[in-house]
């Protein structure tokens, strides 16, 4: 357990690539599997559910440390991290439990969660009398559900090669889908002998990357070389049909199971060894893309009643094929994969399942007014796609790439402000924004993004000297302020007092060159609503 | 005891005696702490100090005043009080002020901390009635650990970095923090360098008799000498200026009671933080309040309203000092604001 807190430490205080893979290597070299399993598990960002409530922990944590509610409360606003605030204030423990990181998961935490809270607080005051403030930090991250680190699966796919000689992309594909963390799994991913692909593993998926909106798609080449189509907001997902089963796999490689019925049913037409890319889309059946509002009526619902299906339907737009007849179609170039897809969906004949269409024009400059209308066909923009290009895991730049159209930008004032979390923990750098309204500024939108560390800096200052009233954690302060705030969508919704909601607000620039009273008001904004 | 000392737009003033405890702004009499810039404020007539931090004031301060020095524990009767110094553990010379009117003590601590520190006289509890505490690190999130320990974790790195072929720059303020700092460093590793400003702290160490390892002045160096394997004592400010390429590859740290916390680590983008602190910890804060075991206790600087409900709580009459003193100046970690570059 050492071992993965001094993980942690390292992975969390640098920012050097090389640095973090070697930290991983290192780690991975001198842990037995089990452990190499469990943490493989964790920095991939699964988590553990939460075993205890984290306002027992708060209690808990107080009366260790001797000392009142309230100022492990002020303590908490200070740290801005409750299992950080927690290694802190509690005194340290007497002796130090070095177990390996597998035992301390499977014997000292999973547990937790069956136990009453009298029992639940002895083993977790005994947790803290057995571990150094490092060990305390990970293992309350791990029990609140809250770890969370600055690895992305490339670099963890990265070390687990480096450290076993395993290719990137087998290891990569060893590692999608869900796999229960042990010693046995580790083995099948860095063993060259096995063959170690379930029938429910999907595939890496490609990712798209963003095209500079200033340059636009001129110096991609040609405008033959490329298939275009629309770029939806819905949920990416793999459609996989393998043996006689169907399983469909979100971008986040959660698989959704019961979700999208229709999509099930789609997928019993198609034949055995069959892996689909495409995107998840509230739809008629008759091609027409609802707005992302209707989807989101789906989404986050485990199981869907009869009602909703029939209100809000969805359609499985295809726009790759992976997998054709058990075998891997992912070398072969796009317009090739492109063909059988069209084939396989149009055998399938299903009504929710389609093919993606695909826009031709003989130009850029003609796509570059097609993707002007974007918004009319409810698409954020165009994707363009090398039509000789292999199924890409991300390695090699500019095989797929998403030209969105340009958010919506309004001019907003800072009216209250929150510490941060993480590495912004101690500065004020959570805003909310407001837009007037006769006279007075109504809140709408929340944004923590898009300024730099020393602008961030300067705002806190400014709202350190600028505070009025407190509320809690939130500061009001002097309306002052003006930032453009940029954002992907609008809908109205009763839950905002402003009676719109926002889409991905971020910040893109101060401007200095704007007084409160320049600002924007709310019916602006509700000038930009979509239908 | 109001009538001792009072919050001005000055800094505390004792009507008594006619002077100012560590003002903010320039007076005619200051009776000062210690050497930090937010203490010895520049441009006083007259400054009264404990006499180990005679060099560091003299370097420090405008040399037209007239300087008073008093030994640790040695009385003087201005006006109508009494004021001696008390060893406060923060840096050289750095004193708890005792200030004694008709039969009344009132002790203003300065900054201090309660660990062994070589550098300096080690804080020892002085008896009084009204204690005015600073307060920077007044939440029980910080907890110093031994110097042993920290010390052992700062010239691990400095072997580590060695072997990797980098050279350490090691962040401390220039006064106090660096000669700590150099006084735990193990010379047996390899060659010590410092910055301008540490290095003419570091004289007005020697002259008062304090030992430090053989240090070199960077800018003193000819040529182009091999800074792998060294350790270089810098400024906080020196962080990612140009001052800092000669060095090559480089592994930074901070030394600071700030480190504790990680977002402060990160804010400061070095490669290490350091938790070495040249104030009280909560525990310590506490502890000390337990043996000067004054009947009021006023709280400054830092988590004052925290330290000052908590200590009501537990049944001492404690208050916030009113308006704070203002503090600037960059040099001391009591300053908040310097975690920011
Ligand atoms: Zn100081
Ligand atoms: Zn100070």
């Amino acid at each position: 357990m050492i071992r993965f807190a001094n993980l942690y430490g390292e992975l969390d205080s640098t920012t050097k690539t090389n640095e973090k893979v070697s930290a991983m290597v290192n780690y991975f070299a001198n842990v037995e599997q089990a452990d190499a399993a469990w943490a493989t598990y964790f920095l991939a960002g699964s988590k553990l559910r939460r075993l205890v409530p984290t306002k027992l922990l708060r209690k808990w944590a107080a009366e260790e440390a001797g000392i009142p509610d309230w100022l492990f409360d002020e303590s908490y606003q200070s740290v801005g991290d409750l299992a950080e605030t927690i290694s802190l204030v509690v005194p340290p423990g007497e002796v130090c439990d070095d177990a390996p990181l597998a035992r301390w998961v499977t014997e000292r935490m999973h547990p937790l969660g069956k136990m009453d809270e009298p029992d639940q607080r002895r083993a977790v005051i005994e947790i803290w009398r057995h571990s150094t403030p490092a060990m305390r930090l990970v293992t309350m991250k791990l029990i609140t559900g809250a770890f969370r680190i600055g690895v992305s699966k490339r670099l963890l796919t990265r070390a687990i090669a480096s450290h076993s000689g395993i290719p990137t992309e087998v290891v990569a594909h060893r590692l999608m889908g869900e796999w229960e963390p042990t010693a046995e799994f580790f083995q099948r991913v860095i063993d060259d002998s096995v063959d170690a692909t379930l029938p429910s593993q999907p595939y890496p998926f490609c990712l798209a990357h963003p095209l500079d909106p200033k340059e636009g798609p001129a110096p991609l080449g040609e405008v033959e070389q490329y298939l275009v189509e629309w770029k939806w907001d819905g949920i990416r997902g793999q459609v996989i049909r393998r043996e006689d089963s169907t399983y469909i796999w979100s971008r986040g490689e959660e698989l959704m199971e019961n979700r999208w019925p229709e999509i099930e049913s789609a997928a019993t037409q198609l034949p055995n060894g069959v892996v689909l890319d495409g995107e998840i889309l509230a739809a008629t059946t008759e091609g027409e893309v609802l707005p992302f509002a209707q989807l989101q009526r789906r989404i986050g619902r485990k199981k869907v009643g009869k009602k909703l299906l029939a209100e809000v339907a969805v359609v499985f737009h295809a726009f790759d094929l992976l997998e054709r007849d058990g075998c891997d179609l992912r070398d072969q170039p796009l317009a090739d994969r492109r063909v059988q897809l069209e084939q396989i969906v149009e055998q399938a004949n299903h009504p929710h399942l389609r093919a993606t269409e695909l826009i031709t024009q003989s130009s850029w400059g003609d796509f570059a007014e097609t993707r002007e209308t974007s918004r009319e066909h409810r698409a954020e923009g165009l994707m363009l796609k090398r039509k000789d290009a292999a199924y890409d895991v991300g390695r090699v730049k500019g095989t797929w790439w998403k030209w969105k159209i340009d958010p919506f930008t309004i001019d907003a004032v800072l009216i209250y402000a929150q510490k941060g979390h993480g590495r912004r923990a101690s500065l004020f750098s959570d805003y909310t924004f407001a837009l007037w309204q006769d006279g007075t500024l109504v809140p709408f939108a929340k944004a923590y993004s898009g300024l730099t560390d020393a602008e961030i800096r300067k705002v806190d200052r400014f709202i350190r000297q600028n505070t009025n009233d407190s509320f809690g954690p939130v500061r009001s302060v002097t309306p002052e302020l003006v930032m453009e705030v940029a954002f992907e969508g609008l809908q109205r919704s009763s839950r905002h007092k402003s009676g719109v909601a926002t889409r991905f607000p971020r910040i893109v620039r101060w401007r200095h060159d704007k007084q409160p009273q320049d600002a924007n008001s709310l019916a602006d904004l509700m000038e930009m609503m979509p239908d | 005891m109001d009538e001792l000392l009072r919050l001005t737009q000055h800094g505390l003033y004792c009507p008594a005696g006619d002077f100012f405890v560590d003002p903010s702004r320039p007076v005619h009499r200051a009776v000062v702490s210690h050497a930090h810039s937010d203490h010895a404020r520049w441009g006083c007539r007259r400054y009264l100090a404990a006499k180990p931090s005679e060099q560091l004031l003299r370097l420090r301060m405008n040399a037209d005043a007239t300087f008073d020095f008093l030994a640790y524990g040695e009385k003087e009767t201005v006006g109508e009080v009494k004021i001696s110094f008390h060893p406060a553990g923060h840096i050289l010379g750095s004193s708890q002020i005792r200030i004694e009117h008709r039969g009344r003590v009132a002790v203003v601590t300065g900054d201090y901390k309660l660990g062994d520190d070589p550098t300096c006289e080690t804080w020892e509890p002085v008896d009084c009635d009204l204690l005015i505490t600073e307060s920077t690190f007044g939440l029980p999130i910080y907890r110093w650990e031994p110097n042993a320990t920290i010390f052992a974790a700062i010239n691990q790195w400095w072997r580590d970095s060695q072997e990797a072929g980098k050279c350490c720059v090691i962040y401390g303020y220039a006064v106090g923090k660096s000669q700590h700092l150099l006084a735990g460093l193990d010379p047996s590793i390899g060659p010590i360098f410092t910055h301008g400003a540490v290095e003419k702290a570091n004289d007005a160490y020697r002259r008062s008799g304090v030992a430090l390892p053989k240090t070199t002045h960077v800018g003193s160096v000819d040529g182009k000498p091999n800074w792998q394997g060294a350790m270089v004592v810098a400024v906080p400010s020196a962080h990612g200026t140009p001052w800092m390429r000669k060095f090559g590859r480089v592994s930074t740290a901070m030394a600071s009671g700030w480190m504790a916390i990680r977002g402060n680590r990160r804010r400061r983008s070095v490669d290490r933080g350091f938790v070495l602190s040249d104030h009280v910890d909560w525990g310590s804060l506490l502890k000390a309040v337990e043996l000067c075991d004054p009947e009021t206790v006023w709280v400054t600087h830092g988590s004052a309203a925290v330290v000052a409900r908590y200590l009501n709580e537990q049944g001492r009459d404690a208050k916030v000092l009113e308006g704070q003193l203002r503090r600037e100046g960059d040099e001391d970690e009591s300053v908040r604001g310097e975690v920011d570059p």
